[in-house]
């Protein structure tokens, strides 16, 4: 028998099914499926029913189009993956933390999150807090010698955006290191959910990363419609692909103007600024409100558009399209931007797959790997994707490749709203079957979104497993400010443009 | 005609605000926006005024003078800047090292209040300023000491009023160089676009506002008002020799002035409109572009 059970993107297979193999087997597996070119999807432990946790792999085979699982049984300790599996570095340290679990040769084991206490997946033993960490008090890699110092930035920034902690370890100008450390924000979202669905569950999802409500929210209800064993109709699907893109039509435009704005380039800032807010515009005209809040939930979408308002939409989808066009090619032939963007925090292509990077950040360093791709689900399934990439990993490729992805959005969009099966919007809902493990990924605007769900005897969930593409790429950017100007850390960081609630959870 | 010189003095210490006007309004048009009203920082200044401050204890005595010191500095180093054909109020020849050193001397306040503050944000500010500074300060003085040549005078007022049209047709090139070279000398002095972005909020790209984060009230109220002298103050060495007015009437050069000024103003916008910043490792090149400039003006100017 293999070691690794085979799942489908938005599919469920009985929790007895997945393998539940030795802890050096699961360890080797891991291994050498991400030296084999896949992607550690999501790494968690779960209840398994008595002392001991459940170790369980996500692994998402990008070039094959397979998603494998696997799971060993673990107790207080285990070798750690992060020495010989980059990829795993924050999933261990986010194990240790949440659930006491110890990667024993861990190389850099620190508090992720600041979560304050441990969470019961052995047998209801939970850490006294008084030993929890307190946020921001930790040690941070040093770098020692005449010249070296050390610049901190946050967690209170100058602009209205999240808490992050940035510690820049420099040489005059030049970043040699920079550590980032994050978890202001912890909410225990991943806690909250557990026990659901409830009423509450789809609110708490939608504002995992509130300007990836769409994509989250898709994940979610594709994870409960499998584990239902119901489908959503084919006209709720095409819908809900409509929101996916507008919701990365509005991002992106929000993130070339933030880049022109970083340059202190003021057309095409000031005019994707207003842009943004017309495709947002457009996802209110869809479901009445801009952030697609209410849209997408389990069995299909809230609201059906009727023709109307599908003119309407194509209409003004034209005219921000040729706004947005007139905005972004102006940047384009600006030299004195390209020059800025033009190696600029480039991020080196082996370096992005050692990290796991997914999105258009992952695909600017010349990675095919997008989601609606290599594993689509929904619409994506018949109108199909194609992955927009570029070579050279700096922020300018993170630039282009956003501006190909708006391309191809506003294309599928014009076609998607066109051709709108006909028929129901909603399926009933069906209720969780017991013992079962989903998962589910889902292209964000910021790479894929992964969901990983296992329901308990009653069709409860056990363990909700959340991972953003937040968390994938932090990792990313602080590698890419390695010999970089300091001064040049918050255009690469807005090229990046992370969550910081998305991978504080 | 002993009150003029006064006069434009005292206009230019009530103008200098409003070129910040000027170019905010141009930038806004730009942007397709209605911007600011014209007077925003006379609002800002006033808001600022009324404000108490706040001092950290980590800080001594420095922190405190360099907003004093730096607007004292350039302020007297007004005192000696024509208004085109209007003399200044004091000239003596040599003059023009005695205003290149008040700038300095601001800045050198500035940059110690920096320093004081222990900051690692404001010491990497202060080195940046350093660094550019001690670029610039040898454009203006060479680009200066060019025109001082071909006009045979040494101070301000003795190189910028005898200059009106004519001298455009005798010796354009070396005006043309110098005037290039003090137009990227002003651009770099004040902390605009392409050197940098008097906008960002982003502390690890500033030059110069980084400087003075720790700065408030009326301390922050000194400063910004320092700023906007040393615009009028080298916007006005730019105006009087690239666009040199000569008619006889005291009034009309002066309207003339403001109206250059105002043409600068916009033009400063412009340029931040259509041009992104560069990357603070080019920063150099393009001083040393300005120094360039003057070198070559100098050399024209000695033939």
């Amino acid at each position: 028998m293999s070691t690794c059970a085979i799942i489908q993107n938005g599919g469920a297979i009985p929790l007895a099914s997945v393998p539940m193999v030795a802890l050096g087997l699961f360890r080797r597996t891991v291994i050498e499926e991400v030296r084999g070119g896949a992607r550690l999807a999501a790494l968690c432990a779960a209840p398994n029913g008595g002392a001991r946790a459940r170790l369980l792999a996500v692994l998402a085979d990008h070039g094959g189009g397979v998603l494998r699982v696997v799971s060993a049984a673990v107790g207080d300790s285990y070798p750690a993956l992060t020495p010989e599996c980059a990829q795993a570095h924050l999933f261990e340290r986010e194990m240790a933390e949440r659930f006491g679990i110890m990667p024993e040769g861990h190389p850099w084991l620190k508090p992720l999150r600041f979560s304050g206490r441990a969470d019961a997946v052995r047998g209801g033993t939970r850490r006294p807090s008084a030993d929890a960490p307190v946020p921001g008090v930790c040690d941070f890699y040093r770098v020692e010698g005449e010249e070296v110092h050390e610049v901190a930035v946050g967690p209170v920034h100058a602009g209205i955006i999240e808490p992050g902690h940035f510690r820049f370890q420099c040489h005059g100008e030049t970043v040699m290191h920079l550590e980032i450390a994050l978890g202001y924000q912890h909410r225990g979202v991943e806690r909250a959910l557990e026990n659901g669905p409830d009423n509450r569950t789809i609110h708490y999802i939608e504002t995992l990363a509130g300007d990836t409500t769409i994509a989250h929210a898709t994940a979610h209800a594709e994870l409960c419609e499998a584990l239902g064993g119901c489908a959503a109709p084919p006209r709720a699907q095409a819908l809900r692909a409509v929101a996916l893109e507008l919701e990365r039509l509005a991002n992106h435009t929000g993130d070339l103007g933030a880049l022109a704005n970083d340059v202190g380039f003021l057309p095409t800032a000031s005019y994707c600024g207003r842009i943004r807010g017309d495709f947002l515009n457009m996802t209110a005209l869809l479901c009445g409100n801009r952030f697609g809040r209410g849209l997408v939930v389990p069995g299909g979408v809230r609201v059906d558009i009727d023709e109307a308002r599908a003119a309407e939409l194509l209409g003004r989808l034209e005219r921000a399209t040729r706004d947005v066009t007139g905005a972004v090619e102006l940047m384009w032939r600006s030299p004195s931007v390209t020059a800025r963007f033009e190696r600029t925090g480039v991020l080196p292509h082996e370096a992005a797959v050692t990290i796991g990077l997914v999105g258009p950040c992952a695909r600017a360093c010349g990675i095919e790997r997008d989601v609606r791709v290599d594993f689509p689900t929904g619409a994506f399934r018949l109108a199909r994707m194609a992955a927009s990439t570029w070579h050279t990993g700096d922020v300018f490729a993170r630039a282009h490749v956003r501006w190909r992805e708006m391309l191809r959005s506003v294309e599928y969009i014009n076609e998607q709203v066109r051709s709108l099966p006909e028929g129901a919007t909603r399926s009933p809902a069906a209720q969780p079957g017991p013992s079962l493990l989903a998962v589910s990924l889902c292209e964000a605007w910021r790479g894929a979104v992964c969901h990983v769900a296992i329901t308990d005897a009653a069709g409860r969930f056990a363990r909700y497993k959340v991972v953003d593409p937040s968390f994938h790429n932090w990792f990313g950017l602080a590698l890419a400010m390695r010999n970089q100007q300091i001064s040049d850390f918050p255009l690469c960081n807005k090229s990046f443009n992370l969550s910081y609630c998305g991978h504080d959870l | 005609m002993k009150a003029l010189p006064v006069i434009h003095f005292v206009l230019g210490l009530l103008l200098a605000p409003f070129l910040f006007g000027v170019i905010n309004r141009t930038k806004a048009f730009f942007a397709g926006r209605r911007g600011q009203p014209l007077l925003q920082m006379y609002y800002d200044l006033w808001k600022l005024v009324r404000k108490g401050a706040v001092y950290s204890e980590t800080t001594t005595w420095v922190f405190r003078a360099g907003p004093v010191v730096s607007l004292a500095a350039v302020v007297l180093a007004l005192l000696f800047v024509p208004a085109g054909r209007l003399p200044a109020v004091a000239a003596f020849g040599g003059d023009i090292l005695l205003v290149a050193y008040l700038l300095a001397l601001a800045r050198f306040a500035t940059m110690s209040a920096a320093l004081d503050t222990g900051s690692s944000f404001e010491g990497m500010g202060a080195s940046r300023e350093a660094q550019f500074s001690a670029m610039a300060e040898p454009a203006l003085l060479i680009s200066l000491a060019a025109l001082g040549r071909h006009v045979h005078a040494w101070s301000l007022s003795g190189i910028i009023n005898p200059l009106g049209p004519e001298a455009w047709r005798g010796a354009g090139p070396v005006l043309a160089l110098a005037a290039g070279a003090m137009a990227i000398v002003f651009l770099v002095e004040n902390a605009r676009i392409p050197v940098d972005d008097p906008n960002t909020h982003l502390e690890l790209t500033m030059i110069h506002e980084v400087m003075v984060l720790d700065h408030g009230g009326p301390d922050f109220a000194a400063i910004q008002y320092g700023a906007a002298l040393k615009l009028w103050l080298l916007g006005s060495l730019l105006v009087g020799i690239a666009a040199p007015v000569h008619t006889g009437s005291a009034v009309i050069d002066g309207a003339a002035f403001l109206g250059g000024m105002c043409a600068l103003g916009v033009c400063v916008g412009a340029v931040e409109s259509s041009m992104a910043r560069l990357r603070l490792t080019r920063v150099p090149h393009l001083i040393a572009g300005a120094a360039a400039l003057a070198l070559l003006a100098a050399i024209m100017a000695l033939r």
